[in-house]
């Protein structure tokens, strides 16, 4: 998403523009935190769950390389044409190049964050060939012209009377209906006809399997299965870091995933793919796209274990309240500022700063990820690269020069208690910044060291 | 180098040292009994129960139920009365007026209500996802508890595909409202065969 040079706090002041909206997308979100927490507390192994999931990630990661091989070895077997692109553009062109293959120019895509990530729409629609995003929210936004704003949820910051506008215009609904169930049996019907006529289909893939060479597919609509099922080519596009070992492992996996992203107890559709059916032609890339050298960064290599469920995003006050596009990047909230970093530090250098450091993220994360810890780190390495934001540089260095030297810090604070008595105006005012959303405090009459000396004397 | 080779590598230098697998998990015993815990919890997901005895209950129940309906279609021989003959190996896409599929399942799960199909009990892959409703007879004593037993069940098996199906096709994409029926079946009746 090309947001200009706006960062996240400048494009969350738009967001904040219409503060009933904000209100509504807190607690809509806030709504599904509460779902994952009653799907989580139904199981008493919950938390062994966590850990189980947590260390086979682990092993995965550290054994990434042969598992790769033996996962396309085993593909290969099943009839599987297995690719390898090393960042998204490579990924774009071997997409590109087996529908051209194929001769085939209009398609039928399910969701895949990965496919965002690489701009795959954006590439094809430049090569002239047509996408249709399947996933009904993944629809609406694309009919918008814009990005997902949730990974799960694609279109959360929307409200059913936008949906409606957009339908009226595109699928030709009537005005003015906004009927969810409305709109979306006319978006059922506007899809079927696409999967009915398109040729190929591209999903992306939960999980992929190195033991038996099979990937699976989640989720609730069935339109991954739909356009899989109904198509000649099935193009399925995966990070390299979505292997795991044995299929029994899928069974943990899958416990944990929906339960986290929605509260259901799993997707209704959970779909293995381990070999074309007759006549179809099966193909996997597997992308890199920094992942490795995300694996080579040990204070964030963790964030690799990632299933995509958004809990982070869900319980997260600055996420809630800011909402998806103010992130300026396909994976937006926690794990988006931990990921983003590690593929273009200068211009996601704002994100690992767009937290509260509360630590909620870390809590619900079904793998363990220590999201807050590395949302901490982020800012070290960044700050350290001098990526920091100037204004925010420059008030780090002032404090530090102010604490490192007693006598001066003793004047400043001085300095700052008559200037809230005496001439308050001068810091309640836009100029600013922490004034913008709170009031200043009282000024105490003495600083601690004053009263400590006084004290002292009394004694 | 090719960016196989390349990406490999990379991976090889980068990941760290190596990492046990944990043990296996086991479903932990306690709780709701299976077959109770499997109804409700369909039942919440919006799926159908209908306990049957035997297939002839389970004819007569959908000439009953859907005797409006135009396409019903099954892969089982025992429902051949009341389905539509010669239906099957035809191009998926002529599934598409399909009104009502019934197939069956291997075994179904307790705790997400969950049913193990494989593709030879789908026939074409498609059918249960094009279908406008599905039906899915289990066998009773073919209820476990959890996702774990789920895979040791399923082991090592040969499949080309295969799914677990949890109730109808749904979305809440539009504000957070739940509605059934998205792009696959708009309701699913599950048909429980078994004795008590």
């Amino acid at each position: 998403m090309s947001t200009g040079a706006k960062d996240h706090a400048q494009l969350s002041d738009i967001f904040n523009e219409d503060e009933a909206r904000v209100d509504w997308h807190d607690e809509t979100l806030w709504f599904v935190r509460a779902k994952r927490d009653k799907a989580a507390h139904g199981l008493p192994e919950w938390e062994t769950l966590r850990e189980t999931a947590s260390q086979i990630k682990d092993n995965v990661l550290s054994n990434l390389h042969d598992y790769l091989l033996q996962f396309e070895a085993n593909a290969e077997k099943n009839g599987i044409k297995v690719h390898w692109a090393a960042n998204g553009d490579e990924h774009n062109k071997i997409v590109h190049s087996i529908l051209k293959e194929s001769g085939v120019n209009r398609i039928v895509k399910s969701k895949s964050m990965l496919t965002e990530e690489c701009h795959l729409n954006d590439y094809l629609h430049k090569n002239d060939i047509e996408v249709i995003d399947t996933d009904l929210g993944e629809r609406i936004v694309q009919l918008a012209e814009e990005p997902p704003s949730h990974i799960v949820l694609p279109c959360i910051h929307k409200k059913k009377e936008e949906i409606g506008e957009l339908f009226h215009k595109h699928l030709g609904t009537p005005e003015g209906a906004s009927d969810p169930v409305f709109l979306t049996a006319a978006a059922r019907d506007h899809l079927r006809e696409k999967f009915i006529t398109r040729k190929a289909a591209i999903t992306g893939v939960n999980f992929a399997v190195a033991e038996t060479g099979e990937f699976v597919v989640c989720t609730n609509e069935g339109n991954a299965d739909m356009g899989a099922h109904l198509a000649d080519v099935h193009i399925a596009c995966m990070g390299i870091e979505k292997i795991l070992p044995l299929r029994k492992h899928l069974s943990v996996f899958l416990r944990i995933l929906t339960r986290s992203a929605t509260g259901q107890p799993i997707t209704t559709y959970s779909s293995h793919f381990k070999k074309p059916r007759p006549g179809q032609t099966m193909h996997i890339v597997l992308v890199d796209n920094g992942r490795t050298t995300q694996l080579g960064r040990e204070d964030f290599r963790n964030s690799l274990k990632c299933i995509r469920c958004a809990a982070c995003m869900n319980t997260c006050p600055v996420y809630r309240r800011s909402g998806g596009h103010s992130y300026h990047t396909a994976i937006a909230g926690p794990i988006g500022s931990i990921l983003a970093p590690n593929l273009d530090m200068k211009n996601y250098a704002d994100l690992p700063f767009a937290s509260t450091l509360c630590g909620s993220c870390s809590n619900v994360c079904p793998v363990k990820i220590n999201i807050h810890e590395q949302l901490y780190k982020w800012r070290q390495v960044i700050v350290k690269e001098g990526y920091a934001d100037p204004k925010k540089a420059m008030a780090m260095k002032a404090m530090d020069f102010t604490l490192s030297n007693p006598s001066i810090y003793k004047i400043a604070g001085k300095a700052g208690r008559w200037v809230l008595k005496h001439a308050p105006f001068t810091v309640n005012n836009k100029l600013n910044l922490w004034y913008k959303h709170r009031e200043m405090p009282e000024p105490p009459k003495q600083s601690f060291g004053e009263w400590y000396k006084q004290n002292n004397k009394n004694d | 180098m090719t960016s196989r080779e390349e990406i490999l590598a990379k991976v090889k230098s980068n990941q760290p040292g190596p990492r046990p697998l944990p043990a296996d998990l086991a479903t932990v015993p306690g709780g709701m009994e299976s077959i109770a815990q499997f109804k409700t919890v369909l039942t919440t997901i919006g799926g159908a129960i209908v306990e049957v005895t035997n297939f002839d209950e389970i004819a007569n129940y959908i000439q009953q139920e859907f005797k409006d309906k135009k396409r019903l279609i099954s892969t089982l021989p025992e429902l051949a009365s009341v389905t539509e003959p010669g239906w099957e190996n035809k191009d998926p896409h002529s599934y598409e007026d399909v009104d009502l599929a019934i197939i069956k399942a291997h075994f179904g799960v307790a705790e997400n209500a969950a049913l193990w199909i494989t593709e030879d009990l789908m026939q074409q892959r498609v059918v249960p996802f094009i279908c406008q409703q599905l039906a899915v007879v289990v066998n009773k004593a073919d209820i476990v508890a959890t996702m774990h037993d789920a895979y040791s069940k399923i082991s090592d098996a040969e499949y080309g595909f295969g799914s677990f199906i949890a109730g109808p096709s749904k979305t809440a994409d539009i504000e957070q409202s739940l509605v059934l029926g998205a792009h696959g079946p708009k309701s699913m009746t599950v048909f429980l065969l078994g004795q008590g």
